[in-house]
């Protein structure tokens, strides 16, 4: 085996619609790309701009988001505020040197497994382009300038004792 | 003397308003100033280095610490005084959260050594200068690659919060440390709920916002009793805790952040965004941008005092230099 890169896309699936694609994909046999982590979420209104944070923070080189198209999210509007949430978050994210195909957000409705494919296909083939985003192995060697003491030492009953 | 509790108050990257704020306890400051004795206090008092070095490990009572770290010397004064003193408080925004010292966290040193000393409308440099850490026998603290928040570097006991804190809380928190009815260690020195829970305008706040464009508050006048919010000014009330007096909202501008993000709560600009966006008003993408064009910078908008705590904590793709 070559020595390819294989992202880590950490992926989550609004339960309705994108879910069921991907369980259709599955059922269907499809072959596609083994690099999504799916999180169900029962709606991808559910998704916080904090997940996707903590998500890059924690290694995945990719976040993807798949929900209802607009008009059939189960719970009327929660596609679209994700929606609102995820143009804002593409900026600030582009701001922050992260390039925008690492962030990608998809309407797939259940029917749609073979849409889902092509989605996770596009985008591994995009991030394999780009390279890792390493985010652990950054916030390790911009630390190496500090004397970082070990901050999990819980200090409370020593507070505690002393004051 | 001696048997006075040992206070200490340090500054490190910050703008002087910290200080300010134990200024502006006013009257009150005689009070403090009677029970305790200051071993340490740069802006006010004339202590050094080695007053503190003398002293034996955990003499100090509490040390407050405002500012970021950024320097090597911030770093190691936040260390001896972490090791003198028995409880430490991280106090104001840049030593809770980074301040805005780290929106320099989405430049590399490079790029902010060039600005300043070369490119800024101001700077008459015709020499070229640049300040070096080490001359003949002379050496400077090494200017670090991240601005860092105090509990990214020591152990930070208690936190508070604000730009600057205000003097009730500071006062509130001083009586708990000498009385020893303190909170549990990590606490945030203020009130757990948001700014728009104590808000004076909450009563104009829609159930269900519809913001059309988000409005830059020094392009448009502000109706000084309407929800900023339902007036389409990016305020950050919703994300940000309460403890201030709401004092930009009663000075009529809309609230920045300042105070940091609630307990729950673990990237400030992200919950921001999040509860800002969400009431956009529109739902096809190119009306969505549109009313987002108002906010044109949305890290100094939503990490404007929160970046170096924020979950990527800077831009991730600048160069590091080699280590000192």
């Amino acid at each position: 085996m070559p020595n390819v890169f294989e992202p880590r896309i950490l992926a989550f699936f609004c339960n309705w619609c994108t879910y069921t694609a991907a369980d259709l994909a599955g059922v269907s046999r499809m072959k596609y790309a083994p690099t999504t982590r799916v999180v169900r979420v029962m709606c991808s209104g559910r998704v916080d701009p904090q997940f996707v944070l903590s998500a890059f923070a924690k290694g995945a080189d990719g976040v993807l988001i798949g929900g209802c198209h607009p008009g059939d999210c189960h719970y009327l509007e929660g596609n679209t505020k994700f929606l609102r949430r995820f143009r804002m978050l593409k900026r600030m994210l582009a701001d922050l040197g992260i390039e925008p195909e690492r962030l990608r957000l998809e309407w797939i409705s259940a029917s749609e497994g073979d849409r889902l494919r092509t989605v996770v296909n596009e985008m591994t083939e995009q991030i394999r382009a780009l390279g890792p985003l390493h985010m652990p192995a950054h916030f390790k060697e911009w630390d190496t300038e500090v004397l970082v003491e070990d901050l999990s030492h819980d200090r409370e009953e020593e507070v505690g004792e002393r004051v | 003397m001696s048997e006075k509790p040992k206070i200490a108050f340090y500054w490190c990257a910050s703008c002087g308003g910290c200080e300010e704020s134990i200024v502006d306890l006013a009257e009150d400051i005689l009070e403090v100033a009677k029970l305790v004795e200051i071993v340490l206090w740069p802006v006010a008092m004339d202590f050094k280095r080695k007053d503190i070095e003398a002293l034996a490990d955990g003499e100090i009572v509490a040390t407050m610490i405002n500012g970021a770290i950024r320097t090597s010397e911030q770093e190691e004064m936040a260390h001896l005084l972490r090791r003198k003193s028995r409880v430490l408080i991280a106090y104001g925004s840049c030593a809770h959260t980074g301040g805005i010292p780290s929106l320099a966290n989405q430049f590399s040193r490079s790029e902010l050594m060039k600005y300043v000393y070369h490119d800024a409308p101001s700077v008459d440099n015709p020499e070229s200068i640049e300040p070096v850490s080490a001359y003949q026998s002379a050496t400077l603290p090494v200017f670090r690659d991240v601005v860092r928040s105090l509990d990214q570097v020591v152990s930070v006991d208690y936190t508070l919060p604000g730009c600057a804190p205000n003097p009730a809380l500071v006062l509130a928190a001083v009586r708990a440390l000498l009385s020893g009815d303190l909170p549990p260690k990590g606490s945030v020195l203020a009130p757990d709920v948001s700014l728009c829970d104590a808000c004076p305008r909450i009563g104009s706040k829609p159930t269900e916002l519809s913001i059309e464009a988000f409005k830059r508050a020094h392009l448009h006048p502000i109706d000084p009793d309407q929800c900023l919010l339902a007036q389409g000014f990016a305020c950050l009330g919703p994300a940000t805790r309460s403890g201030c007096g709401e004092r930009c909202i009663r000075a009529n501008m809309p609230c920045t952040g300042c105070f940091g993000p609630l307990s729950s709560v673990r990237d400030q600009g992200a919950k921001a965004l999040s509860a800002l966006t969400s009431a956009i008003g529109a739902d096809s993408e190119d009306e969505i941008d549109r009313a987002l064009d108002g906010i044109p910078d949305p890290v100094g908008t939503f990490y404007r005092y929160g970046l170096a705590k924020s979950m990527l904590r800077r831009k991730v793709d600048l160069a590091t230099t080699t280590k000192n």
